[in-house]
């Protein structure tokens, strides 16, 4: 275990900037396509 | 005849049925979730890998578990390009629609992956080189990608005719596969910032074994994402082309 508490965990040795900022826009943009994926299909069945 | 029959079902199972896009969309609807499950649990354990298993880096200190989804990012990046490119030329040379399909199912989501090893490298590069970005060989060759799979998407868009988008997407993406080797050389061609390969297939990867499983763990997990995003965009593309069939309109009537 690397960690001795959660604070120690976010701060990632004072680097929580940068590595919180790759992963938090990684699922965002999971998130996004994901998202437009559902919008495409439904407005695929609307439009029949 | 009965014989004929049994031949006919048994000895041959005939895998260039699901070139039809009709006979393609139920299994791509049927195996997507699959890879849909199997990348969200390998993202899980990469994760787990990478934050809880994975040592402080002696150098880099904790900035360095950026690697777990920049490195994968940036290999998916590639290997997209390169499938949709491949799907491209297959549909260029044999004139199948569900080649096509497949190429423009791909692009976004390598764009995506672009923008994601780019923006993580930029993340990356602030506090170990000092800067955000820098115009050398490596960043500057996959920011060209990043550009390339926006010429693909735009071109695309353009045209009317799905078929003529097809022929046109594949004529760039065949010509943008050059750039492939280059990102994929330019650490060794030219003297980057960016550093090279950890990992190589001549030799054991220079970092530590629970790094390099967290990382492989992560590169599967984008593998199993990227198959089964491009697998429902497929079925969107289906849909929307085949919109005027009556097999699309008793499908999507059966639904509302």
């Amino acid at each position: 275990m690397n960690w001795g508490s959660m604070i120690e965990f976010f701060a990632m040795g004072g680097k929580g900037l940068y590595v919180w900022g790759s992963y938090g826009v990684t699922f965002a943009v999971i998130a996004i396509e994901i998202a437009m994926l559902a919008l495409r299909r439904r407005a695929a069945g609307h439009r029949a | 005849m009965p014989s004929a029959n049994l031949q006919n079902e048994s000895a041959s199972f005939n895998w260039f049925k699901y070139a039809s896009p009709q006979a393609f969309f139920p299994l791509a609807g049927a195996i997507a979730p699959w890879f849909a499950a199997f990348a969200a649990v390998l993202f899980v354990v990469g994760l787990y890998i990478g934050f809880f298993v994975a040592p402080t880096d002696a150098q880099q200190g904790e900035s360095y578990r950026i690697i777990f989804i920049h490195v994968p990012a940036a290999w998916m990046s590639m290997v997209i390009y390169l499938a949709m490119a491949f799907w491209a030329g297959i549909g260029l040379a044999f004139n199948t629609r569900l080649s096509g399909m497949m190429a423009s199912a791909l692009a976004p989501t390598g764009a995506w992956f672009t923008f994601i090893a780019l923006w993580t490298g930029a993340l990356w590069g602030r506090p170990t080189w000092g800067t955000w970005w820098v115009w050398d060989a490596r960043l500057t060759s996959e920011l060209l990608l990043l550009f390339l799979y926006f010429g693909f998407m735009a071109l695309q868009a353009a045209i009317d005719d799905p078929r003529r988008a097809d022929k046109a997407g594949a004529v760039l993406a065949l010509v943008g596969v050059i750039n492939i080797p280059i990102i994929y050389f330019s650490v060794q061609w030219w003297n980057t910032l960016h550093q090279g390969s950890s990992v190589s297939l001549k030799s054991a990867p220079t970092m530590a074994a629970t790094m390099f499983t967290g990382m492989m763990v992560m590169v599967f997990a984008c593998w199993a994402y990227a198959i089964a995003a491009a697998l429902w965009r497929v079925r969107c593309i289906i849909l929307e082309r085949e919109l005027r069939t009556d097999w699309v309109r008793a499908y999507l009537g059966k639904q509302t």
